[in-house]
């Protein structure tokens, strides 16, 4: 059998992933095993949250010697001091230790991507985005067109909604 | 009464209160465990300043951990109003109570927020109503750390995402009579949901209150999450109530004479512990949720589970009490009580 992640290596490793009483078959091969740290979420999920989310850190600190430790700039949190007390210093840590979080958070909730709410700001945000991409693409048009009394008029538009975003 | 138990609720039989509960941090501060005290004193500022514009909402109440005393705080612990986990930050923490009582804003907690919404009986839609708008407001005010990926962050990893943790808390005492909670409490924690017992140590409960609540917070929507909550809520409803009926109908005098039993304790008793009182007092609001006592309302029977805590019996009456002056004072208060209610 061939490792699924990365079809090439034979697949050694084999286990039995429970997440929410739903039961996923893994199999890998030991490199990808170790890259993807897959092996630190072999467990079931017990009563206890708490001692889940316990039990989880300590399973990655059995593997220090391979982690350089990364320091969060805003905070000065390591991941390694937030492997001891389990909680993070500040919003930046998040885009910081982002691999070790994003499979940190799939092995406590099966999960790792936020499907709910988004803050107004943010969706206002989004919207934004999306109305300078598509004045770019009209910018682009014009120029090609030689419109430039269009493209005048778009760059500046373009301008202010980057500026209002704070990109500028 | 405890002010956020008032009004009618749905299931009540079953369902003492729906509880949701939204944890938010800001971006420009640490996170609250990595705080200075200057930090939390800003921040707090910021949220209070933020609060004042607030003239569409019900009217709040301000309180610092650090101006109560020990009883006092421990009196909002036991009626749910805050969490016994900023009862302790004596140093930074407080919070803001809607006058309703149905509304809390806790600075400090383990996050930098945490809105609190509290119902009586079974109410997840109108819940989670409230809690937003309150969230919807409080945005617009201050900057909230929100990430594309991971969504709203939090100190702790299990909480990121929606940071929603929605519960229930309910009365099952004939499933725990039967034994059958058990079974209930396995399929539960298999399908992502948590259970725990109230006021009791670790799982077990006391008075036959459970709570129920999700697990996981990322990776499903807000709306997601409380339908399956809720779902799974019913069924326990349904399997309760037709307990009760099956026990009503095989073991009636048992049952009537289990719970008259407890009446007539808690109304001549005189030294009662309350963990014996929440036991008898479980029973009781049984015996009125079948209409076997009729002349109590059921509702007067939670009030009064709260009512004889250990912080709340002492705030009564207005001074510390020893262990032993603690059950007789308890043992008094019951019986004026149930006398009162019983009219
Ligand atoms: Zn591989
Ligand atoms: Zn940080």
């Amino acid at each position: 059998m061939l490792c699924e992640k990365c079809n090439k290596n034979n697949a050694t490793i084999h286990f039995t992933k429970i997440i929410n009483g739903q039961v996923e078959e893994r199999h890998l091969c030991e490199t990808c095993a170790k890259e993807n740290n897959e092996l630190e979420f072999n467990f079931e999920v017990p009563f206890s949250f708490e001692k889940l989310f316990t039990g989880l850190i300590d399973s990655i600190q059995e593997d220090p010697g391979k982690r350089k430790d990364i320091t969060c700039p805003k905070c000065g949190l390591t991941y390694k001091k937030f492997q001891e007390v389990g909680k993070f210093g500040c919003a930046k840590c998040y885009e910081v230790f982002r691999k070790d979080i994003s499979s940190l958070v799939k092995g406590i909730h099966g999960h790792n991507t936020h499907q709910g709410k988004v803050p107004i700001k943010t969706k206002d945000k989004v919207i934004q985005k999306k109305a300078i991409e598509s004045l770019k693409m009209e910018l682009e048009k014009s120029i090609e067109k030689e419109d430039f009394e269009r493209a005048a008029y778009l760059r500046d538009e373009i301008n202010r909604l980057r500026e209002k975003l704070g990109e500028i | 009464m405890v002010k956020w138990l008032e009004g009618i609720g749905n299931d009540e039989d079953v369902v003492v209160s729906t509880r949701l509960r939204l944890a938010r941090n800001m971006a420009n501060y640490r996170f609250p465990y990595f705080m200075t005290k200057d930090e939390s004193e800003a921040l707090t500022e910021e949220i209070l300043n933020g609060m004042k514009d607030n003239v569409y909402d019900i009217p709040y109440k301000f309180y610092r951990i650090r101006d109560l005393s020990d009883i006092e705080k421990n009196v909002f612990v036991e009626k749910h109003l805050i969490s016994p986990n900023l009862a302790k930050k004596a140093d930074s923490g407080s919070f803001l109570i809607r006058n309703d009582e149905r509304a809390t804003i806790m600075i400090n907690e383990e996050d930098h927020i945490r809105i609190q919404v509290l119902l009586p009986g079974l109410d997840f839609e109108e819940g989670w109503k409230i809690s937003s708008k309150i969230d919807d407001f409080l945005e617009g005010k201050v900057e909230y750390a929100y990430h594309e990926q991971f969504g709203y962050l939090t100190s702790c990893p299990t909480n990121v995402g929606t940071g929603l943790r929605a519960s229930v808390m309910v009365h099952l005492p004939c499933l725990s009579m039967t034994g059958h909670i058990n079974t209930i409490i396995e399929g539960i924690t298999k399908i992502g949901l948590t259970v725990r017992g109230i006021y009791g140590e670790g799982t077990k409960a006391s008075g036959y209150l459970f709570q129920i609540s999700n697990q996981t917070t990322i990776g499903e929507s807000e709306k997601e999450i409380i339908k399956k909550l809720n779902r799974v809520v019913l069924q326990i409803i349904s399997r309760e109530r037709s307990t009760r009926a099956y026990m009503l109908d095989k073991r009636n005098h048992q049952i009537e004479d289990m719970i008259f039993r407890s009446l007539g304790i808690l109304k001549y008793g005189r030294i009662i512990s309350s963990q014996e009182a929440m036991n008898h007092l479980s029973n009781v609001k049984l015996g009125c949720d079948l209409g076997m006592i009729d002349n109590i309302d059921s509702k007067d029977i939670v009030n009064l589970m709260i009512k004889i805590q250990p912080a709340s019996l002492q705030k009564t009456l207005n001074k510390e009490l020893t262990y032993e002056e603690r059950d007789v004072y308890r043992a008094k208060l019951i019986r004026e009580n149930i006398r009162s209610l019983e009219g």
